[in-house]
C-alpha cells in the first residue's frame, strides 16, 4: 500500500460565474520515501490538489468528489478538527509558493517556528520547542544564533530554508513544497533542492514537487505527473515521462523546454494557451490544441490507461494502439 | 561588422538615503548597479546579458537606450553619443532604440485597446497619417504573428493571453522600425509552452529586419538558444564574455562555472554537477574589495583577488574573461 493514495480527486471553485473545474479526476499515489513531482502550466491545479490535501482551500474551494488516503487514513471523511490536530503539519506539511512573502514580517522567525511546533505538538514548553527549532536551523544549514532575527534580515535563500525547517518541525510523513525554485536565482535554487533531496533522505519522508519546472522536477523527483487543465494527462516514472513522453501535451512540453547541453535549436510552442476551466473544452481538454486531435477526442473525455508498470496516459491514441 | 551599440566604462551609481546620522558624517553611499562596464553590440547580433538577480543587468539596458542618465562612461549608437545628445534632440533617437519589457501584464494600458497602444509611438513621433498608419499598424500584427489583424485591432489587453500580450508589446516595440530593441526578460512571466511563439518572433525580426537586440535573461539555458554572443554580469562588472557556445562548453570564470553547473537539465538521467558555490550575491552598496566575487569563488588564489580588481582581458577570439587567473601577471 502506498503511503499516499489519491483517487479520483475532484475539486471545484465556486464563484460568481459559475463552478471553476480546477481539479477534476485526479488520480495518483506517493510511495514511502519517493519524490513526485507534479508539473503543468499555471492554472491547471497543481496548488490546488495541494490546498485540496491539506483542506486548506481559500472560501468557495471545495473538494466535491474523491479520496485522499494517507497512512490508511481517509482525510476526504475526517473532520475539521481531526485534520487540525491529527493530519496538518503532523503528516502532511507545505512549503508555500513564495517563501519570502509566506513568514509574519512582525514576528522573529525563530518565533514562528516555535509557534508552529507548540500548535501541532501538544505540551511542549517553549524552551524546549525553541532548542528544538536550533536543531532544525542545523540541519538546514542556517547559524541557530539567527533564531531571533526577523524575516527581512534574512535573505530569499535563508527564508526558503527556514520555510523548510517550519514544514519538517512536526517529522511529517509527506512534505509538499509548491514551486520551491521560482523567485530564487539558479545558484541558491540549486542549493535548496540539494537541501531538499538530501533532507528526504535522511528523514525517510515522502516529497511532491510543484512546479512548472520541468528540469527541476526531472532533478530530483523518481516520479513525474504532468497536469494539463485540472486533469491528469500523464503519470509515470520520471525517466519513462522524459525519455518516452507518450501524451501529446507531455511531448510538447518537453520541447518547448530548452536544455542548456543540447545543440542549439529553435524552440517548438504548443499553438494556443491554456483554456477557461470555468467552461472547459469537451472530451479531451487539451484537444483545441492537439495536432493529433480526432473525433472522439472532442466527445469521450480519455480515461488513464497504462501502457506499462506505473505508466499510465490519458489520451484517445493510446487506446486506439491499443486495438492496433 | 559594424557596431549598433558600444558602452564604454558605463557606470550607474543610485545614491543611497541616508538617515539623519550617517548624513552628518557626510559619507554618501552609493548602490553600484552599474560599476565600469564596456562592451559592444554588432549590427543583427542577439547580444545576451545574464546574471542572478541584482547584478545590474536591467539597469545597463535602461542605460543604453538612455531611459535613465549614466554616472560615467559613454553610449554610441552608431558612432554617436547619445549620453551628450540635449534631450530635445534625444527624440529622434528613442524611435530608433525600443524596450520590450519583462511583464506584459503591467506594460500594457488597460484602457487602450490594441490598436491604441500601437498607434501611440506614430503620433507621438507625428507620423499621424491616417491611411499611413493603420497599414503600420496591420503589417507590424502580422510581423508578430497575431493574425487576422483585424480580429485583435479592437481588443483590451484584458482579452489577451500572456503570449498575445507580450507580442503586442513586441509589436509596439516595432512600430517605429526600430534598430535596436531591449528585450528584458521578455518570457519570464509566460508559461513554457507558449514561450517559444515569443521567441520565434525575436529570430525572425533579426533575420527580417536586422533589428539588434539586447536579450537580458537569467536563463542561460534559453540564452544558448536566442543568444549569439553573451555577457555574464556579476555585482554590476562583466566577469565573462563570449560566444555563446563557447560560454557553456567552456566557462572559464569560475562564477561562470557555478552559474552553468547550477542551471538543471530537464533529463533525469544526466546528474548536474555539484560544484555549487556557497552563499548569496553580496549586497552591491558595500561590494568586496578586488575581485567583488572572491567571498563566494571555490578558486581564491590569495591576496590578489582580495586586493586588485581583475580587468576583463582577452583569453581568445572573442572570449573575456575579469579573473586573476587569467592575469597577464601569473
Amino acid at each position: 500500500m502506498a503511503l499516499l493514495e489519491v483517487k479520483d480527486l475532484t475539486t471545484y471553485y465556486s464563484t460568481l460565474r459559475g463552478y471553476v473545474r480546477a481539479v477534476e479526476g485526479v488520480t495518483f499515489s506517493v510511495e514511502k520515501g519517493e519524490a513526485l513531482g507534479l508539473a503543468g502550466e499555471s492554472g491547471c491545479g497543481k496548488t490546488t490538489i495541494a490546498l485540496s490535501l491539506l483542506r486548506i482551500l481559500p472560501s468557495g474551494g471545495k473538494v466535491v468528489g474523491g479520496d485522499i488516503i494517507l497512512d490508511n487514513v481517509n482525510i476526504n471523511k475526517l473532520s475539521e478538527d481531526d485534520v487540525r490536530n491529527k493530519i496538518r503539519w503532523k503528516k502532511i506539511s507545505l512549503i508555500f509558493q513564495g517563501a519570502m512573502n509566506a513568514m509574519n514580517p512582525v514576528y522573529p522567525v525563530g518565533e514562528q517556528i516555535v509557534e508552529a511546533i507548540r500548535i501541532h505538538e501538544r505540551g511542549v514548553s517553549k524552551k524546549k520547542a525553541r532548542e528544538q527549532v536550533g536543531k532544525l536551523f542545523e540541519l538546514v544549514g542556517i547559524e541557530p544564533s539567527r533564531m531571533s532575527n526577523y524575516p527581512f534580515e534574512f535573505s530569499g535563500g535563508m527564508r526558503q530554508r527556514a520555510m523548510i525547517a517550519m514544514a519538517v518541525a512536526c517529522n511529517p510523513l509527506l512534505v509538499i513544497a509548491d514551486e520551491p525554485g521560482t523567485a530564487l536565482d539558479v545558484i541558491v535554487q540549486a542549493q535548496v533542492l540539494k537541501l531538499l533531496k538530501e533532507l528526504k533522505q535522511r528523514l525517510d519522508m515522502s516529497l511532491i514537487i510543484i512546479s512548472h519546472d520541468l528540469s527541476l522536477i526531472a532533478d530530483i523527483c523518481e516520479k513525474t505527473a504532468i497536469m494539463y487543465a485540472g486533469q491528469l494527462a500523464e503519470v509515470g516514472d520520471s525517466v519513462a515521462i522524459f525519455k518516452n513522453p507518450l501524451h501529446p501535451y507531455t511531448q510538447g512540453l518537453i520541447s518547448a523546454f530548452p536544455s542548456i547541453r543540447s545543440k542549439r535549436t529553435r524552440m517548438i510552442s504548443i499553438p494556443g494557451s491554456p483554456p477557461d476551466l470555468l467552461n472547459p473544452p469537451s472530451g479531451c481538454r487539451f484537444h483545441p490544441r492537439c495536432k493529433y486531435a480526432m473525433d472522439i477526442c472532442k466527445k469521450e473525455r480519455p480515461q488513464l490507461l497504462t501502457v506499462e508498470k506505473g505508466h499510465v496516459v490519458a489520451c484517445h491514441l493510446m487506446e486506439k494502439s491499443e486495438v492496433m | 561588422m559594424e557596431e549598433v551599440i558600444k558602452a564604454t566604462n558605463l557606470k550607474k551609481w543610485f545614491p543611497l538615503r541616508a538617515g539623519f546620522f550617517s548624513s552628518l558624517l557626510k559619507k554618501e553611499l552609493y548602490v553600484k548597479a552599474v560599476d565600469d562596464i564596456s562592451f559592444n553590440i554588432k549590427k543583427g547580433e542577439i547580444f545576451g546579458l545574464a546574471g542572478e538577480s541584482g547584478s545590474g543587468k536591467t539597469t545597463t539596458g535602461r542605460l543604453l537606450i538612455r531611459l535613465i542618465e549614466p554616472s560615467g562612461g559613454k553610449v554610441f549608437f552608431n558612432g554617436d553619443d547619445i549620453t551628450k545628445i540635449s534631450e530635445s534632440k534625444f527624440k529622434a533617437y528613442r524611435k530608433r532604440l525600443q524596450i520590450i519589457f519583462q511583464d506584459p501584464y503591467e506594460s500594457l494600458n488597460p484602457r487602450m485597446t490594441v490598436n491604441d497602444i500601437l498607434t501611440e509611438p506614430l503620433q507621438i513621433h507625428g507620423m499621424a497619417d491616417q491611411r499611413e498608419m493603420s497599414k503600420r499598424v496591420n503589417k507590424v500584427l502580422e510581423d508578430v504573428k497575431l493574425t487576422p489583424p483585424d480580429e485583435f485591432l479592437f481588443r483590451f489587453p484584458h482579452e489577451l493571453s500572456g503570449g498575445q500580450r507580450q507580442r503586442v508589446a513586441t509589436a509596439r516595440a516595432l512600430m517605429l522600425s526600430p534598430e535596436f530593441i531591449v528585450a528584458d526578460e521578455p518570457v519570464s512571466m509566460l508559461d513554457v509552452s507558449i514561450r517559444a511563439e515569443v521567441l520565434n518572433i525575436i529570430l525572425e525580426l533579426r533575420d527580417k529586419y536586422k533589428v539588434t537586440f539586447l536579450f537580458i535573461t537569467h536563463d542561460l539555458a534559453l540564452a544558448r538558444h536566442i543568444c549569439d554572443r553573451i555577457a555574464i554580469m556579476y555585482l554590476g562588472r562583466i566577469a565573462e564574455m563570449s560566444d555563446v557556445d563557447e560560454l557553456v562548453k567552456e566557462p572559464l570564470h569560475p562564477y561562470t562555472k557555478a552559474l552553468i553547473a547550477a542551471v538543471p537539465v530537464p533529463d533525469p538521467t544526466e546528474k548536474r554537477s555539484e560544484t555549487v558555490i556557497k552563499g548569496e550575491i553580496p549586497s552591491p552598496v558595500n561590494p568586496p574589495s578586488g575581485c567583488r566575487f572572491h567571498t563566494r569563488c571555490p578558486a581564491y588564489i590569495g591576496d590578489i583577488c582580495r586586493k586588485k580588481e581583475p580587468e576583463l582581458i582577452a583569453v581568445g577570439k572573442n572570449h573575456f574573461v575579469a579573473c586573476h587567473l587569467f592575469g597577464s601577471e601569473k
